[in-house]
């Protein structure tokens, strides 16, 4: 064989093993990663990943060493042995000791993986008595999410969709359901993933502890478009917090202007009215995403789309080509029609 | 000459079994059609003035030749039918089928008319004494897709593309399991 035969192959090698440890670093950090927690529960998991991680690299280590001391043994001293058919006692020991402490240490080392997961399972699992603050429903739907904020005051409650806004510092509670099929809430950086699951309500607390924009996902294949059905948590300071949800409260803004009020009309005549409610107007209907204050969200689409102008509009005209098969039908509105209603529904900050 | 039969047998032996998987794997061909979606809205083949309620017409020209609903052949469009019609609250006048505020749609009796179109006309133009319209509201495709739900509540659709069961608890037959009824045409006015 030449140098260079044998060189590419390894060439080839090399780049493949660079490019699995840059795709690995790349992954570190990022809004939707769960070793990078901001939060107990996030960072709770990610000492147990890094734990096992540690371990079962070191463990892998020791047994590839092994492997191949015991393959360039065998290649040096093969040619001159003879075989062995009654192995001395001493041997014996020797082999017998090493099987024995090897499972051993293998049983130890489970052992410490089951203390440790049953310890953060627990602590998990554990509902914290202070924590009877902010109450958050979300249900799952093909393919987006709702969020309903709990209060003691009715007046205080209210639905939206797709983004999650939490005060830092502070435990929030989520109940989980199901609207159709079963969903999984993950939030990677924050916290470990829960199924929601019709006509049932799961339960779990959720801290953010440092400001921040995370992005979670469902975690349980629910349908075609199961992939872009994502959400935002929006970590903030409580005072930041407590204005958006002042805001939150409030009924839609009016229509102002003339294309606005145009774009309230074709809004309330047309298939939007079916699905979508918007507070404070007739629109009451609650199949599709609460569109009271559509404006004031980052993303469209359950985090498809970022929220601009353009991306309402052709979302809003034909849906079916961002996220084919979903729900929200083709809209074969005129493009005057189509800019007023864009203009109505940005206007709802 | 032996040699060759025994030869043949063997070669006919050697593939029999491909050959019956093959047949019987082509039997589920046809089911493909059954599920099949389509995302983007397909044009609308109905129009009010497709609908027809009697033998008098004006001018000229034979009867209008009945539309075939697109969404009666597939499964998946009628089971979208049964969704929109809980979400779109038909179920609010209708119930689930056995009627109370509007007339019930799981019986013989058909007020304006079982064909597709004529239940088309009825959800997009409305009919008097409480059915509003439509019109604009519900896209055509879904129109078509409730379309072949009401039909499929009376047993007028296939067997294999009428909704099975409710994911909850069921007060009646599925639709697949209800028994075809002839439509009777009605002048009763709706109660």
């Amino acid at each position: 064989m030449s140098k260079t035969t044998r060189t590419i192959p390894r060439l080839i090698l090399t780049l493949v093993l660079a490019l699995c440890f840059a795709s690995c670093f790349s992954s570190c950090g990022g809004i939707q990663n769960a070793i990078n927690p901001a939060g107990p529960n996030a960072a709770n998991i990610s000492r147990l990943w890094w734990l096992m991680f540690i371990i079962c690299s070191i463990v892998f280590v020791l047994v590839m060493i092994a492997v191949l001391l015991s393959l360039s043994k065998r290649t040096t001293e093969a040619a001159d042995r003879v075989p062995v058919l009654e192995p001395s006692e001493e041997s014996e020991r020797r082999r017998r000791n090493v099987v024995v402490s090897a499972t051993t240490i293998t049983v130890i080392v489970l052992f410490v993986f089951l203390i440790a997961s049953y310890s953060s399972g627990r602590s998990l699992g554990l509902n914290d008595p202070t924590k009877n603050g902010l109450s958050i429903e979300v249900t799952g739907h093909q393919w987006w999410w709702e969020v309903r904020y709990q209060d003691v005051d009715a007046s205080n409650i209210f639905t939206t969709a797709n983004e999650i806004h939490i005060p830092v510092g502070v435990p929030v509670m989520f109940s989980l359901r199901g609207a159709d099929v079963i969903h999984s809430f993950w939030v990677p950086n924050l916290a470990g993933k829960k199924d929601l699951i019709p006509g049932k309500i799961n339960t779990m607390w959720i801290q953010a502890d440092k400001p921040g924009v995370y992005r979670g996902q469902c975690a349980e294949y629910c349908g075609f478009q199961h992939a872009k059905m994502a959400l935002w948590v929006v970590a903030e300071p409580q005072e930041q917090f407590n204005l958006w949800r002042q805001n939150q409260t409030q009924q839609a803004v009016a229509a102002a202007s003339d294309v606005q009020k145009r774009g309230q009309q074709i809004f309330f005549s047309t298939t939007c009215v079916m699905c979508h409610a918007i507070n404070g107007t007739p629109a009451g209907s609650n199949i599709g995403p609460n569109l009271t204050h559509v404006a004031s969200r980052h993303m469209l689409a359950a985090a498809t789309l970022v929220n601009t102008r353009e991306h309402m509009a052709q979302w809003i005209k034909d849906p079916q080509t961002f996220k084919p098969g979903n729900r929200m039908p083709q809209n074969n509105l005129s493009d005057a029609d189509l800019q007023a209603l864009v203009e109505y529904l940005q206007s709802l900050k | 000459m032996c040699e060759i039969a025994s030869r043949n047998l063997s070669t006919t032996r050697r593939y029999r079994a491909p050959f019956c998987l093959c047949v019987f794997l082509c039997l589920f061909v046809p089911s493909c059609k059954r599920e099949q979606r389509q995302f983007s809205t397909p044009p609308a083949n109905f129009k009010s003035y497709d609908v027809t309620m009697s033998d008098l017409r004006p001018g000229v020209g034979g009867l209008p030749q009945p539309v075939q609903n697109p969404a009666d052949q597939h499964a998946f469009d009628a089971n979208e039918g049964k969704r929109l019609f809980t979400q779109y609250n038909c179920s609010g006048c209708h119930f689930n089928g056995g009627g109370g505020i509007g007339p019930p749609l799981m019986d013989a009796k058909w007020i304006y008319g079982e064909r597709p179109e004529n239940i088309y006309s009825t959800i997009v133009e409305g009919r008097p004494n409480g059915m509003p319209s439509f019109r604009q509201k519900i896209p055509d495709s879904q129109v078509q897709q409730l379309v072949a739900y009401v039909r499929s509540m009376s047993g007028q659709l296939r067997k294999d593309v009428a909704p099975t069961r409710n994911d909850s608890m069921n007060a009646r037959r599925s639709e697949q399991r209800t028994e075809r009824k002839t439509p009777l045409q009605t002048t009763e006015p709706p109660q």
